[in-house]
């Protein structure tokens, strides 16, 4: 089988959701990938090195600069004429685009695989990762998202695919870009970082968040994370969100400070390798699915923690 | 410009879901059923358009059993006009779906598709994407804010690391994230009003639409259960029982 991998990127680097992607559709046969976007040569000869990659086309136009669905669906759709498998990572780019390209091909798309049982079998989570089903595609072709946190990732280097250029596709017009408020900040991304420290609504306000998550994530190295409750009454911005409606993480190791753990966040940080709680309600479902809980205030238990550790 | 709100009737989100020992699916005999919440956002957005005078008419349409009248007739006591529903007893796949609401846009010609991202039971999260594949329009998917403004769409999206803001020609599809708005209650005047607005009832076939399923499902299963841990005395042994997994700064 012959698969196209969409490779996730910021214009400059691949991104490591692309890895987990590649991993598996490794399981699946040959790997090819595809770069669209705008002046991304230094993207395609990276993702070239990514271990076990056959070749890279390479998409590059300005109708491709935002990764627009409406422009590069079609473009996927044709170069699946030579493929057997579309995979994408279950990124919102991923979302975005892989079921235009579903329906453009007449396929039901399999969302947000968990591990591949077969050539065209695979488990998913529904209900919020309340269950788990084992599917089986009876399209021609397939096209699947791939749930980062699920699969090993690729190797960066050892690879050697042949870039080659795909003949762009225009501009549909129906759609255009206008800007993006993107957060920079010198810490890790939360769906690759090692350490996550999350805060939920017990801190009570955002100026609490800054006085109590924030330096003790700052001594970890750690991404800021935060249940949606903490969004929603506006302590950090949306994307801090770990759940099913935000991020999906698995780090080494999760705080949950604060956190009361209900199933939507739950399903966003449960295969993190480590969980710590802290809460002081000792009946908190967080202490469920914690390796380590402390039922304490956190007001006193996470500064001391901060100096301490 | 007409807005199409397709519903969808799932596991009220307050239900934990069951898994049949059989393992063939999720229990839902019994148990409360209601509008997909992202659909419900879908609603109330559709119809603060209408209240700014950028819709001029709301049809709701539900794909699926005639229990999914309930879910419509809430649609309607929101403020919704009108409702279509298209019967049937099986499950419905994604790409089924949007085949039949590309035929209910072609004969209802919306100048909008408001949908919600995902509907919680199956967490496809394909529907909006595929109806716009299908009909050829532009996309907003997971909406955070959508303003009319002409004959374009201006819809910010919630993506990984931020927002992003693009501009659709309409007719678009949008689809709805959690923070596009807070849907309201219906008032009991509504509710009552809503049994009197037109609700017509169509089957797949209707629209000439095959709706055999391509995904077979082959079991449904528990999720793996973590095992809680330990509780520590206080924040000297947490730090020790860290320091001993090699966390520390």
């Amino acid at each position: 089988m012959k698969t196209l991998v969409w490779v996730e990127h910021d214009g400059s680097a691949v991104k490591d959701a692309t890895l987990a992607a590649v991993t598996a559709a490794s399981k699946l046969g040959e790997v090819h990938l595809l770069v669209a976007g705008e002046g991304v040569d230094g993207v395609a000869q990276a993702a070239a090195q990514i271990s076990g990659v056959g070749k890279v086309h390479v998409a590059d136009s300005a109708a491709f600069g935002h990764a627009l669905p409406e422009n590069i669906a079609p473009m996927i759709a044709e170069l699946m004429a030579s493929h057997d498998a579309f995979v994408a990572p279950a990124t919102t780019t991923g979302k975005n685009i892989a079921p235009r390209v579903a329906a453009l091909l007449d396929v039901m798309q399999v969302s947000d695989i968990l591990s591949v049982e077969g050539p065209k079998t695979f488990t998913r989570p529904i209900y919020a990762g309340n269950a788990i089903a084992t599917v089986e595609s009876s399209d021609a072709k397939l096209v699947l998202t791939v749930r980062g946190t699920a699969f090993e990732k690729a190797a960066t280097s050892g690879g050697s695919g042949a870039v080659e250029a795909v003949s762009a596709g225009g501009d549909t017009g129906i759609s255009s870009f206008v800007g993006a408020e993107i957060a920079k900040s010198e810490r890790p991304e939360l769906t690759s970082a090692k350490v996550i420290v999350s805060g939920g609504r017990a801190l009570g306000s955002s100026e609490k968040y800054e006085e109590v998550i924030v330096p003790l994530a700052d001594k970890l190295g750690a991404a800021l994370g935060a249940s949606r409750a903490a969004v929603d009454a506006g302590y950090v911005p949306n994307d801090y969100q770990v759940g099913q409606t935000g991020k999906i993480v698995a780090p080494e190791v999760y705080f949950a400070i604060g956190i009361s753990g209900a199933i939507q966040h739950l399903a966003g940080m449960k295969d993190s390798k480590t969980i710590v709680a802290i809460n002081k309600d000792e009946d908190a479902p967080i202490f469920q699915v914690a390796d380590l809980g402390l039922v304490a205030d956190l007001f006193n238990a996470v500064p001391e923690l901060t100096g301490k550790i | 410009m007409k807005i199409l709100v397709p519903v969808k009737r799932v596991l009220d989100y307050n239900v934990k879901p069951r898994v049949k020992a059989d393992g063939t699916g999720v229990d839902l005999a019994n148990v409360k059923m209601s509008m997909n919440p992202f659909d419900e956002i879908a609603v109330e957005e559709a119809i603060r358009l209408k209240e700014k005078g950028a819709a001029s008419e709301i049809v709701a349409v539900s794909i699926g059993p005639a229990k999914a009248q309930e879910t419509l007739r809430t649609a309607l006591a929101m403020g919704a006009d009108r409702a279509i529903l298209v019967q049937t007893d099986d499950a419905v796949e994604p790409l089924a779906v949007a085949k039949i609401l590309k035929a209910i846009a072609d004969a209802e010609a919306p100048g909008l598709v408001i949908l919600g991202k995902q509907a919680i039971d199956d967490d496809n999260n394909q529907t909006g994407q595929m109806l716009a594949a299908l009909t050829g329009w532009a996309q907003g998917t997971f909406a955070s804010k959508v303003d009319v403004e002409g004959d374009s769409v201006s819809v910010t999206r919630e993506v990984d690391g931020g927002l992003e803001t693009v501009k659709l020609k309409t007719p678009a599809v949008v689809t709805t994230d959690l923070r596009l708005n807070e849907p309201r209650y219906a008032s009991l005047p509504n509710i009552m009003k809503a049994k009197s607005k037109p609700l017509e009832t169509k089957s797949p076939t209707d629209y000439g639409v095959d709706t055999a399923p391509r995904v077979k499902v082959l079991k449904v299963a528990e999720p793996p259960v973590r095992q809680a841990g330990i509780k520590v005395a206080d924040v000297d042994e947490l730090v020790a029982k860290l320091k001993a997994m090699g966390v520390h700064s």
